[in-house]
């Protein structure tokens, strides 16, 4: 890459961080709340975008590993106290217990939990394809939920785990405040996401634009040609759905501590369904639109929650409807499905008629 | 165990593998004519039970009446289905297809939850259906009884209109070469409609035995059953009827025998179908009765 | 250099190959023709490792001092170890461009690991840089710089296929397989074809094996030719012996 292209992405880079500093500054809690979900958000569509949009591998199993971000960061932050008080029902394992670390040694152990899994997962089933592959992360992400189930603990079961730690900026708000003064509410601190997600861009920037990058597009396009060029699929595979399943695993253990409570619930394929929603609106193998449909979805999210409430439509008030918001999304991304294909039919089928009379 | 126990448990396998069946039918004739994993069919089947529901509470009708008129609903909803989420999408890729099954598939469930509410409702069940018969210490409840029976009678009107009809030979053709039987002149539109009903219909089937045998509704309740049923479908072998029904036998069988012989795992009940699933898909990714087909280069 | 000894290969109950046996050798163009059906690229996918045979073992010796078992290898082994190929319908990486298409034909050399490529590194800037210089190199030589930043898919069909030559030239190969290269071309550009065939033998010392149609094609570049039929091997020879050969002209009678 030239020398130009890298300074100028490293200036943006810069730009990126000093934006959010200052909206962190700037934006009332409940923005900066959403904003902090919009970049683990982003986190989480890169990731799927890496496995799916990239590698061609339609995985449904990202919510297992994000599960295991989650519960990873989780247990190393939250103290022994808390962790006493939350595990009434079955106590912890001792070791576990007392086991605490800091915040960033944390969230990267989960991230490497979740590519230890999405390794361990990946050797057997990559070698499926299509909606095999599908059905088979599906499966595995199902497992890995009824362990966290079972494993009371270590997981604290279904009671789910309370009161992990959240990062806020309050020594910072409280310097600023006792200097100069502006008397700022201390928030949720946007820096430990807005940073993950914006070296998880760079990451998958580089990693898409390198040679193994270009690897995986080619086993997008085409198995069989990548194969007789020399590329190991399977090697390449298991290194695509690992690196996915670790910035999942980053995804997850940020929610965790954005959130606050985490139970298995959390977990289930919805919460995969909304990052492939992500990926198909922003686009296959998209970068920028990854980004942008991701900000989106989690903003309509929250702007929508209006329709689960009672809806004044002029005089009239129509009573709560909970589920409107999620058939709304449905439809959305049906719609965006159905109307927005690469292929229209009517160009598939001439390639068709052309294949049919090209093979003679 | 004693051989009452045991008996006490074939039983609830073999009812609970006939739902399994019922729903894993469906699973297969779609992914044999489209290569489609139609992932709503659990909302199908969710579907089915409500409407059997308000049927009953809503009408004076006959329970028998209620329930066919219910089942037949549902299989136009299922037409309907195809229709609107999957007949855009048949030239697309396979993974378009499937986003768009999972589409469908919240948004019945979720369509589920505003209009009959997220909190369960109890299946006002006959009482004709819900006795329950002692024979030499073995208590079994009548409608685990019943649902193999109406499964058998089922699948053998299935494999009569598959064998002998018109529509049934051009369901066949299509899952044997989709592309020559559509230049054959067979109407694929009226076949496809026809599988969804047919697939539909059992579902909805299943779906108020379901409702007879654990009298509570949820409109989640068909998330589990549909995912459960289409591994039953990949373990016998997709799109292959027979290896549904075996598939479904083998889940249902299974599950009840391993909480049964290993109390310990009962957590693990869910994982067990899919722990099956992973271990069939590696062995023998066709499934016990799937034939093996060669890609082409 | 390549040894194929009494290969079988069987579909179900059907043969497609039947007991095979050819030899090519360093720095010959062979071909390989046959009736359609007569099972070309069957033998192909299983010199390449896509299917296996059923029966039968295929050896390949890039040099006199090692030789490879091919039938122990996988597909990408085997372009590992010289043996490239291009496809009867085209397989491009088509939603990339035409640039890409030669670079990822250089990944299988690459030495670098995955994260000193990300981090861009010294010794994976170094080896990218020799990489996109040799893509540019072979692009250039087969006459398709222009287009380097178009989608493969949107070259015309001629271009189509000399992009995936050039693709497999990337990969280093000591023996090319071309399955059908001239298909689909019109006489001009079949002409122009045999003399490409010939020039980049030369200019990339390779060993070429290629299935093909058309006459001319065939009976123009190669120097010995196999003809297969329903499977089986019917004859041998130059390609002066095979015009003349009474079995060759009954296979092929009334079919082109």
């Amino acid at each position: 890459m030239e020398k130009k292209k890298l300074t100028k992405y490293i200036v943006s880079m810069i730009l990126a961080i000093i934006a959010i500093v200052i909206a962190n500054i700037v934006l009332d809690n409940y923005k900066v709340r959403i904003l902090n979900l919009c970049f683990i958000y982003i986190i989480l569509g890169l990731s799927l975008n890496l496995i799916y949009g990239f590698t061609g591998l339609f995985s449904l199993g990202h919510a297992g590993f994000m599960a295991i971000g989650a519960y990873t960061v989780a247990i190393l932050t939250m103290s022994q106290e808390t962790k006493q008080m939350t595990y009434y029902m079955k106590p912890m394992v001792p070791f576990l217990e007392s086991l605490n670390t800091p915040f960033l040694v944390a969230v990267i152990a989960g991230g490497l939990m979740a590519a230890l899994f999405g390794f361990l997962i990946g050797a057997p089933v990559l070698k499926l394809t299509d909606d095999y592959l599908a059905i088979a992360t599906l499966g595995f992400s199902e497992i890995i939920r009824i362990i966290i189930i079972n494993m009371q603990s270590i997981t604290n079961g279904a009671l789910g785990l309370k009161g992990i730690p959240q990062k806020t900026n309050g020594t910072i708000m409280k310097f600023l405040n006792d200097n100069f003064d502006i008397g700022i509410k201390p928030s949720i601190n946007l820096l430990w996401a807005g940073v993950a997600s914006v070296v998880t861009i760079a990451f998958i920037y580089l990693l898409i634009n390198s040679s193994y990058g270009k690897a995986f597009k080619a086993i997008r396009e085409d198995e069989i040609a990548a194969r007789s060029m020399g590329i190991n699929l399977f090697k390449h595979k298991v290194l695509s759905f690992t690196i996915g399943s670790f910035f999942a695993g980053i995804g997850g253990g940020l929610l965790a501590v954005s959130l606050g409570t985490i139970d298995p619930t959390l977990f289930k394929f919805s919460l995969t369904w909304n990052i492939i929603l992500i990926v198909v609106l922003g686009g296959m193998g998209n970068i920028k639109g990854t980004i942008v449909s991701a900000c989106l979805v989690t903003i309509a999210m929250e702007a929508l929650r209006f329709l689960d409430e009672p809806l004044k439509l002029g005089f009239m008030v129509t009573e709560a409807m909970p589920g409107l918001r999620m058939v709304v999304f449905s439809i959305i991304l049906m719609a965006a499905v159905i109307f927005k294909r690469d292929d229209g039919s009517l160009k598939s089928a001439l390639e068709k008629v052309r294949g049919r009379y090209a093979k003679n | 165990m004693s051989i009452q126990e045991f008996l006490q448990h074939l039983v609830n396998g073999t009812s609970l593998g006939s739902l399994y069946a019922l729903l894993a039918i469906g699973y297969t004739l779609v992914y044999g004519i489209l290569r489609l994993i139609n992932f709503a069919h659990g909302e199908v089947f969710m579907l089915g039970a409500y409407i059997a529901y308000y049927g009953l509470t809503l009408t004076s009708l006959p329970w028998f009446v209620v329930f066919i008129l219910a089942s037949i609903f549902t299989g136009i909803i299922g037409v309907l289905l195809e229709r609107l989420a999957y007949k855009p999408l048949r030239n697309s890729p396979k993974i378009t297809n499937l986003i768009s099954a999972i589409g469908a598939s919240f948004l019945f469930q979720n369509l589920a939850i505003m209009l009959f509410s997220g909190r369960p409702k109890a299946f006002p069940a006959p009482d004709i259906l819900t006795g329950v018969i002692i024979m030499r210490g073995v208590s079994i409840n009548i409608i685990s009884l019943i649902i193999p029976v109406v499964t058998v009678v089922l699948l053998v009107i299935l494999n009569t209109v598959i064998k002998k009809t018109k529509t049934g030979m051009a369901m066949r053709a299509l899952s044997k070469d989709y592309e020559a039987a559509s230049l054959m002149g067979i109407d694929i539109n009226m076949v496809v409609s026809f599988t969804f009903f047919v697939g539909s219909f059992l579902a909805a089937v299943g779906g108020v035995m379901w409702g007879i045998k654990y009298p509570q509704l949820l409109p989640a309740m068909g998330v589990m059953p549909g995912l459960k049923c289409f591994i039953a479908a990949v373990i016998g072998g997709i799109g292959n009827i027979s290896g549904a029904v075996l598939g479904g036998f083998i889940l249902g069988l299974g599950e009840i025998m391993l909480i049964a012989f290993l109390p310990t795992l009962t957590g693990y009940r869910d994982a067990f179908a899919f722990v099956l699933l992973i271990v069939i898909l590696l062995i023998k990714p066709t499934g016990l009765l799937g034939e093996k087909t060669a890609e082409k280069v | 250099m390549l040894k194929i000894n009494n290969i079988t290969m069987r579909f179900g109950g059907v043969v497609a190959v039947n007991a095979f046996t050819a030899e090519v050798k360093k720095d010959e163009i062979v071909g390989l023709i046959g009736p359609n059906g007569a099972g070309k690229t069957t033998v192909f996918n299983m010199v390449t490792g896509v299917y296996k045979p059923t029966e039968g073992n295929i050896v390949f010796s890039p040099s006199e001092e090692n030789s490879h078992s091919l039938s122990t290898l996988s597909p990408d082994e085997i372009a590992k170890i010289g043996i490239c190929r291009t496809f009867q319908n085209i397989r491009l990486f088509k939603h990339l461009s035409v640039m890409d298409n030669v670079f990822i034909g250089n990944h299988l050399r690459l030495k670098s690991g995955l994260l000193s490529s990300v981090f861009r590194l010294p010794n994976y800037t170094k080896e990218e840089k020799e990489m996109y210089d040799k893509s540019k190199y072979l692009l250039e030589k087969l006459d398709l710089y222009e287009e380097k930043d178009e989608k493969a898919f949107s070259l015309p069909y001629g271009k189509q296929r000399r992009l995936e030559i050039a693709r497999a030239l990337a990969t280093e190969p000591k023996l090319l397989l071309l399955d059908e290269p001239a298909a689909g071309m019109n006489p001009q550009e079949t002409q122009e074809l045999m003399e490409f065939i010939r020039k980049i033998k030369e200019e990339f010392n390779l060993t070429i094996f290629l299935i093909e149609h058309h006459m001319e094609v065939v009976m123009g570049v190669c120097d010995r030719i196999y003809v297969l039929d329903h499977g089986a091997h019917i004859a041998d020879g130059s390609p002066n012996e095979i015009q003349n050969n009474p079995k060759v002209i009954e296979a092929y009678l009334g079919v082109d």
